[in-house]
């Protein structure tokens, strides 16, 4: 299978045109990273892909309208909001917010996300005092049930480098620069535990309700490159 | 195995790349290698260890090279093969081999949602007292093993404090071989960003990891 794997990659990068000088590795960033900013994708990946598509299929090793569920799952339904409404029920809900902390399983159960059963995510709290920010620094670890499938900045070289041994610099890159007696704590998922960031609700928004909460709540708050903005004049209730 | 997929603590990477309304894929093809690659996992005749280790094994250069799903898509066409599912012959032809009866696919769309929750199924309910306890002191072994390991170089010789304990999960160092689950405890341990990253690393900053049993001894 190495000469196949080969062969493949080979033909991927032929395709995207990349004219390719290991010695230029600051070229060689750039085009890898003008693939995904224009998604040139290659033709042949998606022929490729196809094909095999067609031989699983047709040896009824996958089910194509499994494949098309998996993908309206991830693509619709399973995301951000799902995150951003646990968050919003831990602001309004004091005993909730305990429960979540002591064990999301159950928590998140509640709103059918997970079940208590199942894969483990562990909530870290950020506060006055400590800002938490999650990484898998070996490979794309990342809490799908509640945030879906990760961007491609969270799976980069440049985030699962830097994280761990510069993490304000990185939140600086987000535009968060922490004053220096904030604690920074960084999760590193290296097992089968998913790390949620539990963000602080930003102020000024005693007045919202609970759903109006969670419209706040982003993605990257989350995984806690950002802080919840307060919000916008105009748009609260 | 010290391979480039082991980039914690490296520099000179380059910026994070931040794309405003990020689709959650950038192509139709992106989308039907995840797919296939959650479905024809449920056949069980692999793990998520050994799926990792199959991107960890890319040469660097196109580690860095091909885009996520490039590398979902070789390391799924290698797992097919290498576990029988799939034959070299059909891989290359593309179509059955003849005579093969076709088989039943063990993920229809109607379990899709009672699947997702044990997706990663790697908790074990095994008895075994775990070595070590919250609060206690512990340091990172430093092995180098040339197969998959999820303890990062970054954290390996650094002494740390066990923060909790998550409770037993298969062993990824053997699991990702095929030889054998290893059930074992887990814990969070945090490594103050000192330890790690020297004395110009913040005072209170710290990085908490995941630490098999056998990942660690008393300090």
């Amino acid at each position: 299978m190495t000469t196949n794997r080969r062969d493949f990659l080979t033909a991927a990068v032929t395709a995207a045109g990349a004219a390719l000088t290991p010695e230029l590795s600051h070229a060689h960033d750039h085009e890898h990273q003008h693939d995904h900013e224009h998604q040139v994708v290659p033709s042949d990946p998606a022929l490729r892909v196809k094909a095999l598509e067609s031989l699983l299929v047709e040896k009824g090793l996958v089910d194509r309208a499994a494949l098309d569920t998996l993908v309206d799952t991830y693509e619709n339904k399973i995301g951000p909001r799902n995150g951003a409404r646990v968050v919003a029920r831990a602001w309004v809900d004091p005993a909730y917010k305990a429960r979540l902390l002591a064990d999301a399983n159950d928590a998140m159960a509640d709103f059918g996300y997970l079940s208590k059963q199942g894969d483990r995510m562990v909530v870290v709290e950020n506060t006055s005092s400590v800002h938490n920010l999650i990484v898998c620094t070996l490979c794309s670890c990342y809490p799908w049930p509640v945030l879906g499938l990760p961007p491609v900045w969270y799976k980069s070289a440049p985030y699962r480098s830097r994280s761990v041994i510069d993490p304000r610099g990185v939140l600086r890159e987000f535009g968060l620069d922490l004053p220096a007696d904030i604690e920074v704590r960084v999760w590193d998922s290296t097992a089968e535990l998913r790390y949620l960031v539990l963000p602080e609700r930003p102020a000024g928004t005693e007045h919202l309700s609970e759903e109006q909460l969670a419209a706040l709540v982003t993605r990257d708050s989350m995984v806690g490159v950002t802080k919840v903005a307060p919000p916008q004049a105009g748009v609260s209730a | 195995m010290n391979g480039i997929h082991d980039m914690g603590g490296m520099q000179d990477m380059g910026p994070i790349e931040y794309e405003k309304n990020e689709p959650v894929f950038h192509a139709p093809w992106e989308s039907r290698v995840f797919a296939m690659f959650l479905a024809s996992s449920a056949w069980h005749k692999w793990n998520l260890d050994a799926f990792r280790h199959t991107r960890e094994v890319l040469p660097a250069d196109d580690y860095l090279l091909v885009s996520y799903y490039e590398q979902w898509f070789s390391g799924l066409r290698d797992l097919l093969v290498r576990r029988g599912l799939v034959t070299g012959a059909e891989m290359e032809s593309g179509v059955p081999a003849p005579g093969t009866a076709k088989a039943t696919p063990p993920l229809t769309a109607d379990k899709v949602p009672a699947a997702l929750p044990n997706r990663l199924h790697a908790m074990r309910d095994v008895q075994g007292s775990p070595r070590f306890q919250a609060g206690q002191r512990v340091r990172a072994r430093n092995p180098n093993p040339v197969g998959h390991t999820r303890l990062p170089r970054y954290a390996r010789g650094k002494f740390g404090m066990v923060d909790r304990d998550h409770g037993v999960f298969v062993f990824p160092d053997s699991n990702a071989h095929f030889l054998g689950e290893k059930p074992q405890h887990v814990y969070s341990v945090r490594f103050a960003a000192r330890e790690l990253w020297g004395e110009q690393a913040p005072q209170k900053d710290a990085v908490y990891l995941d630490m098999w049993d056998d990942y660690l001894d008393p300090a």
